[in-house]
């Protein structure tokens, strides 16, 4: 049982006008096994939650504490965070030329793990993941996200949640630029990682489309850098049918 | 082409535009007629397959097969009394690189001359690797015959003290490949001239290059290409990290399409890395086209600093900073070095970058 707990968390980036807050005390506690979607409209903050609690250079904490089980997760550097058991499947995944999918995920593995896998199991490892998520093993032979697809690099994302095998898990708008096929397979690859590992999530997302597929437990209305409503399942179906802006103008 | 052409020779100031990016006072004499510059032939092979055969040759009887405006090319041309000659016989499949490597004695300042004849429809691969510290000048001219296919290595993985100044000349014939590869990771001050010429049509010339430089090296790259004849093909991909305030390097690329070079496909390519705030890159492609009647003709060229957001996706899934860098660094290479087939040769050079990698704080 793990929690990644966020506490009065404000975040401030620079600007070419100075220093600009974007997000203004946010208070999140996210549990093994739950399901938290975090909705909001464009340019509300969500990423930059995202991005905060992975360690992003570009974004300065100003006062808050983050937490996992218990450890200050702001006093670690970014590949720290990830062997604390933290993941973020990102919204634009970043090309890394010349180093194969293959590589990367081994070497990202040996990292989190703390030693090298097992040459023979690590194969079958890798091949059963990818078979799951509907990749190519071909794809092991790409560059990272080099001409891949908007789903390829979904599914990419995915698939290094999977082996990496993280406590909490961001998924930065993950459904973003996915077709319906695309969009369930992904999604059911974070089932499967949340029924197998007992994954805690963090589910950031514009639409609710993706929340026929990962049912959230619990939904955080994200507006103007802060939670601004909560509930259940039912608040997402409201969100549906009257939108962001009795939040937006609030 | 005379060897006794010494009246116009004059010194290099560093004023004029081939010298203007060397600093000529690190260079060892090598440009100034007042030093003696030492005649020897400093290449070993260490293996000589079959269809290839390696002598020393008067120099008069091997008179240079170029024209140069290099000045110190002429000393060499001047001062060498032997010639190294490498031949691939008419038709030869040699599937094993020739490998010659270079023993430098000293710090005295040397210069030799070396010709490489490709007989017709010949294939070879041919591996020159310089290290260790010295001050050395050469002339590399490769003579492709018509339909022969010669890949070209060159490794410069000098001592931190070495001046290296060479010129590397192809002459491609009618449907001959020529495929070079020029690494440079170490020397203190290295100049290589790289050029290419074609005589017949169908004939083609990949050059890459890769360099590495850290504090107190300068690299330098002229790379020339004359598309003189028509229906010729050549690709240019360079590229370049530098890590370290004082890391300086230099590419030029002058690629000129001559009016009679009809139907000439060309691209050249050159890119940069900056790894820390004080290294200074300089690229300057120059692309001259005197004919309208061409396939294509293009270039580029990039500057650009470590990208953080790459460092940060790697590090995000647990890649510590410096294994990072690492990936990052080799990724940004591997699109050059995977192209040599060389494995022995490829983890060498991935395992010097890592070293050069490692002394200095990114």
């Amino acid at each position: 049982m793990s929690t990644l707990e966020i506490k009065g968390l404000r975040v401030s980036v620079v600007t070419e006008e100075g220093s600009k807050e974007i997000l203004r005390g946010v208070d999140l506690t996210i549990n093994s096994g739950e399901v938290h979607a975090i909705m909001g409209p464009n340019g509300s903050g969500k990423s930059t939650l995202a991005y905060s609690i992975a360690g992003h250079p570009k974004y300065t904490i100003t006062s808050g504490s983050v937490t996992l089980d218990g450890a200050d997760v702001l006093e670690m550097t970014v590949d720290e965070r990830a062997k604390a058991g933290l993941f973020l499947a990102m919204q634009y995944p970043v090309e890394v030329p010349g180093v194969s999918v293959s590589n990367f995920l081994r070497t990202a593995v040996t990292a989190v793990r703390g030693e090298a896998p097992k040459v023979r199991t690590w194969v079958g490892e890798v091949k059963e993941a990818m078979s799951a998520l509907s990749m190519d093993p071909a794809f092991a032979e790409r560059n990272v996200n080099e001409g891949f697809s908007g789903g390829e690099k979904k599914r990419h994302e995915i698939l290094q949640m999977e082996l990496l095998k993280p406590k909490i898990a961001i998924l930065d708008e993950t459904d973003s630029g996915l077709d319906v096929d695309a969009l369930r397979i992904v999604s059911e690859g974070v089932n499967r990682v949340k029924e197998n590992q007992n994954l805690g999530i963090m589910l950031i997302t514009h639409y609710t489309r993706i929340l026929r597929y990962i049912k959230p437990d619990f939904v955080h209305v994200f507006a103007g850098g802060r939670i601004v409503e909560e509930g259940g399942p039912e608040l997402a179906t409201k969100l549906e049918e009257n939108g962001y802006a009795e939040y937006v103008t609030a | 082409m005379s060897l006794a052409t010494t009246t116009n020779y004059l010194t290099p100031t560093g004023r004029e535009e081939p010298w203007r990016f060397t600093p000529l006072n690190r260079i060892g004499g090598l440009h100034d007629p007042s030093v003696e510059l030492h005649d020897r032939i400093s290449l070993e092979p260490s293996d000589i397959p079959a269809g290839v055969t390696i002598t020393v040759e008067d120099a008069l009887a091997f008179p240079p097969l170029s024209a140069n405006e290099d000045q110190v090319v002429t000393r060499i041309r001047e001062g060498v009394s032997k010639v190294l000659v490498v031949t691939i016989a008419t038709n030869a499949e040699v599937a094993l690189p020739i490998f010659l490597v270079r023993t430098i004695l000293d710090m005295n300042p040397e210069i030799s001359r070396v010709q490489v004849k490709a007989g017709v429809n010949s294939h070879a691969t041919l591996v020159i690797s310089n290290s260790g510290d010295g001050i050395f000048a050469e002339e590399i001219e490769l003579n492709l015959a018509a339909g022969s296919n010669v890949r070209f290595i060159t490794l410069q993985e000098w001592g931190s003290k070495a001046v290296h100044v060479a010129r590397h000349h192809a002459i491609i014939a009618k449907d001959a490949t020529f495929t070079s590869f020029v690494v440079t990771v170490g020397g203190s001050l290295v100049r290589l001239l790289p050029t290419v010429e074609y005589t017949g049509p169908g004939s083609s010339a990949e050059l890459f290059g890769l360099y590495f430089a850290t504090d107190g090296q300068h690299l330098e790259h002229r790379v020339h290409v004359e598309h003189g004849v028509p229906g010729a093909k050549s690709r240019v991909n360079y590229k370049g990290a530098l890590n370290g305030d004082s890391a300086r390097t230099v590419w030029i690329g002058d690629v000129f399409i001559k009016a009679a070079a009809q139907g000439t496909d060309t691209y050249e390519l050159n890119r940069n890395l900056l790894l820390s705030d004080g290294a200074r890159a300089d690229s300057v492609p120059n692309l001259e086209i005197d004919t309208g009647d061409i396939v294509g003709a293009g270039h580029a060229s990039t500057t650009g600093r470590f990208d953080d957001e790459q460092l940060f996706y790697l590090m995000s899934r647990g890649i510590p900073s410096e294994e990072a860098r690492r990936l990052v660094i080799r990724g940004f290479f591997s699109e050059i070095v995977s192209k040599l087939n060389l494995d022995e040769v490829e983890e060498r050079i991935m395992a010097r970058i890592d070293n050069e990698l490692a002394t200095v704080k990114i």
